[in-house]
């Protein structure tokens, strides 16, 4: 009885808290829920899985549901890079440079096996994984992967996200 | 006009002529190919104008390695004709197709970034499809076929303005 008493105790209380619109947090926790919550994409769809990456923007399985419907042209005003194909020799010095253009922080999902270690491209024409070149966060399996996979990995992101301790 | 019949005629000018499959193969050596090209391109009866295709083989242990093979057309006749050129393994040179056919500049670019040979006379001799530093010629028999390594080395795109194009 005291017990239940107590409860109802506290939950007034957190109640009361509520209603005078004040929550406690991190600075860092904070932050990172509103990085989380708008991830712009660079523009990088390279082969196949970018119509995919293309079908996962549009209104069917609509990234905006998550901040992130704008693939941007410009590499300075996003945070991801998702890489959606297969990286050739030639592309990987620009893949380097629309990484090094985007400002901190900046992430990489590596979409698709291609992007991830070569897949079938076992060949002299095609870069093996493009984390040989940019650090990728993410890697989505699949050839290519469904829409659904690579919200599955955009969800992990977010996820990935939101645990970093520090602001920077 | 069979390919028969064009092989005759050219064993006047050229003396290996091979017809087979009803193809006509004619083998030089690399010091007389700009004045076979010219021979056929420009003689009577031949007119052989139109060059399709300038590609390369390579035969690990047989000498000569490398064989050059330049395919042309011949409107007038509606015939077709390939041209063969053996390099040695230590000289890969040949005289470019250039000032005779234009259109070889960028299939000999093509061959050079992908078998390494020089083609002298060349106007502009760069890798066309395989990155300016990457080491090595990829469809020599010798390049292995899967699990070539990354050569990215930090290379920079300049800004456009900057690329001098």
């Amino acid at each position: 009885m005291d017990r239940l008493r107590a409860t109802e105790l506290e939950q007034r209380a957190i109640e009361e808290e509520v209603r005078q619109g004040v929550l406690t947090t991190t600075l860092a926790k904070a932050v990172n829920w509103a990085r989380k919550q708008s991830v712009w994409p660079v523009t990088f769809g390279l082969a196949c899985c970018a119509i995919e990456l293309m079908a996962t923007g549009a209104g069917h399985h609509d990234l905006a549901r998550w901040g992130m419907e704008i693939f941007r042209a410009s590499p300075r005003q996003a945070d991801l890079m998702i890489v959606a194909g297969r990286v050739s020799q030639k592309m990987a010095p620009v893949l380097r440079t629309v990484y090094d253009q985007m400002p901190e922080p900046k992430w990489v999902i590596s979409m698709g096996v291609c992007a991830s270690t070569g897949g079938m491209f076992n060949n002299y024409g095609v870069v093996q994984g493009v984390d040989t070149i940019v650090p990728v966060d993410i890697y989505v399996p699949g050839c290519p992967p469904r829409p659904e996979m690579l919200m599955y990995g955009i969800l992990r992101l977010h996820e990935k996200i939101s645990k970093r301790g520090t602001l920077t | 006009m069979r390919p028969e019949d064009l092989a005759e005629r050219l064993r006047g000018i050229f003396e290996d002529v091979l017809p087979a499959r009803g193809e006509v193969t004619v083998t030089v050596d690399r010091d007389r190919l700009l004045d076979a090209l010219r021979t056929l391109r420009d003689q009577d009866g031949l007119q052989f104008s139109f060059l399709s295709d300038v590609s390369c083989t390579d035969w690990p242990g047989r000498d000569p390695r490398i064989w050059m093979a330049y395919h042309l057309r011949s409107h007038s006749l509606g015939q077709r004709v390939r041209v063969k050129v053996g390099l040695p393994e230590e000289d890969l040179r040949v005289a470019s197709a250039v000032p005779v056919f234009p259109a070889a500049e960028w299939q000999e670019r093509e061959v050079f970034d992908m078998f390494g040979v020089h083609f002298d006379g060349h106007p502009d001799l760069r890798r066309v499809l395989m990155p300016d530093d990457w080491i090595g010629h990829p469809l020599r028999k010798d390049h292995p076929l899967g699990g070539v390594p990354t050569q990215y080395k930090g290379a920079f795109v300049p800004p456009p303005d900057e690329r001098g194009l």
